[in-house]
């Protein structure tokens, strides 16, 4: 039935899809300012978006705020850095030679679904609630994403592209450079922005948790501190965070692959 | 079969044995030597731990994750049939899912305080829901248009083109979703444990590091290990079971 009732819908009055989602963000915003105002939901629990986008606005003017913000990004930069840089050598060194690569597998398939929460208690012990604890995590985490999506890529090599270069007596670095490097950079690009993703998280939960400075320690203490709405404008920023992360990773993959037939559009 | 035992066992052993003989006369009161550690395992996880910390766990992890995959494949179904739902809900969503899923705790403790089970299982369903709601949201998306036309030729009833086209076709896309949805739980298991004096197996493990238990947190953590693995073994079997027939259409697309 709704098959039916769409398709006459969106042929005849077609509304552009972006004014679709700026409507449904206002709905969201719509209901949450609704809910506490009609007592629906205790407006002590949640108080009314306007509340929140003025406490967001209110947040926006403290020093302390983007100090914090400032410690959530730079820790998640390094650590994304850190483990993008580890994950690419160790997986074209690993995927290139086929021994290593035999040897390896199971090794990473055990050490890959560790959860990365699982070494929380450990960094507490040796590095407390320095930066260095969520940097371990954050580390720990993204390496694996950019690790397994390389290794794919280092194997979809065109086995006759690398006999070619064989052939014509490719130097090993230049076999990496010419031949590996552009097979792998797709694989390579999708890792970058799993991982970048995922470190956010950590980076967030390590602060949230341990009690590294930033973002998500400041929500932990406007928490429990009581001030609701000071915790909702904070969620609210760490969300945006993420989808500014998000988006900006989805267009470093556009860019680094403007070569790559998944992105050009002429062929 | 024998090469590719040792070749797959070859490197883990060389590991554990290198850990063993390189921490074995280890005095340092962070990395006690495996020995220790391996000696604490059964004292450890005796039978009262297993039912108090262990079970309890994973019950509340098995609970959040199957209501976020009931959930999370009907809205998504729901809203993937559905261009203009589809376009109303795509900004909201992707705010959403951008959260880092433990900030949900401290706003679901704001509600709740956060003692008893159902507020880690709600944590769960929570972190576990997006994951598995866009991908079916895009697997329904990328539904073949022809597979859809020639259901409705056939008048295939609703519900047989619920089971047969739509749910089958987005099954790869559901499962790539539950699968990032069940390395989300197991975070989201252990961190909503770490939040209030409870049992379970994340509090359990910070009890130890608090009380300086040294080789008793390393068990805690070794098994948290184990689970991770064991449980995504365990999605890897039901995937190979229920996808079956994905792997065999792609084995001969891939031949011609």
């Amino acid at each position: 039935m709704t098959g039916a009732v769409t398709a006459p819908r969106a042929s005849r009055g077609r509304i552009p899809e972006p004014a679709l989602g700026v409507l449904g963000l206002a709905l969201l915003v719509a209901v949450v300012e609704a809910l506490p105002r009609l007592g629906l939901v205790d407006g002590r629990f949640l108080p009314p978006a306007t509340a929140m986008l003025g406490e967001l606005g209110h947040q926006l003017r403290l020093a302390e705020f983007w100090v914090a913000a400032g410690q959530t990004l730079g820790g998640w930069a390094l650590g994304l850095a850190l483990a993008v840089v580890a994950g690419v050598v160790v997986g074209v060194v690993i995927g290139g030679v086929g021994f290593l690569r035999a040897v390896t597998a199971s090794t990473i398939e055990f050490l890959r679904p560790i959860p990365s929460v699982a070494l929380i208690p450990l960094v507490v012990l040796v590095h407390g609630s320095r930066p260095e604890s969520a940097l371990v995590l954050v580390v720990y985490a993204a390496f694996w994403q950019v690790l397994v999506q390389v290794l794919y890529g280092v194997a979809d090599v065109d086995p006759v592209v690398r006999d070619t270069a064989r052939s014509y007596r490719f130097s090993r670095w230049t076999v990496v450079r010419a031949v590996v490097w552009p097979t792998a950079l797709p694989y390579v690009v999708t890792g970058f922005r799993l991982a970048a993703s995922v470190a956010l998280i950590l980076e967030v939960t390590a602060e949230l948790i341990i009690g590294v400075p930033g973002l998500g320690r400041s929500i932990g203490v406007a928490q429990s501190s009581g001030a609701v709405t000071q915790t909702y404008a904070l969620v609210i920023v760490v969300g945006l965070l993420g989808v500014a992360v998000n988006t900006s990773a989805r267009f470093v993959e556009r860019r680094a692959l403007r070569w790559h037939t998944s992105v050009r559009r002429d062929l | 079969m024998t090469r590719r035992a040792l070749v797959a066992l070859g490197l883990p052993v060389v590991l554990v044995a290198t850990w063993w003989v390189l921490s074995a006369g280890s005095t340092s009161f962070f990395w006690p030597p495996l020995s220790a550690i391996v000696a604490a395992f059964p004292t450890t996880w005796t039978a009262d731990p297993i039912a108090h910390d262990v079970l309890p766990s994973l019950a509340r992890l098995t609970a959040g994750y199957l209501v976020a995959l009931v959930v999370g494949v009907a809205a998504g179904v729901a809203i993937g049939s559905d261009r203009v739902l589809r376009a109303l809900c795509e900004p909201v969503l992707e705010f959403l899912r951008a959260i880092p899923p433990p900030v949900l705790v401290p706003v679901i403790a704001l509600f709740a305080g956060y003692t008893g089970s159902t507020t880690k299982v709600v944590t769960i369903a929570l972190g576990c829901l997006w994951p598995i709601l866009l991908n079916t949201v895009e697997g329904v998306r990328s539904l073949d248009e022809v597979l859809r036309d020639t259901a409705r030729s056939y008048r295939l009833g609703r519900l047989t083109t619920l089971r047969q086209v739509v749910l089958r076709g987005s099954s790869p896309r559901i499962a790539a979703g539950a699968r990032q949805a069940l390395s989300v739980g197991v975070i989201l298991m252990v961190i909503s444990e770490l939040f209030g004096a409870d049992r379970g197996l994340g509090a359990a493990v910070v009890r130890f590091q608090r009380g300086f238990a040294i080789p008793q947190m390393w068990t805690g953590i070794i098994l948290l290990g184990l689970l991770g693995v064991a449980l995504s073994g365990l999605f890897r079997l039901v995937e190979h079971r229920t996808l079956a027939w994905y792997r065999g259409l792609r084995q001969a697309e891939r031949e011609v």
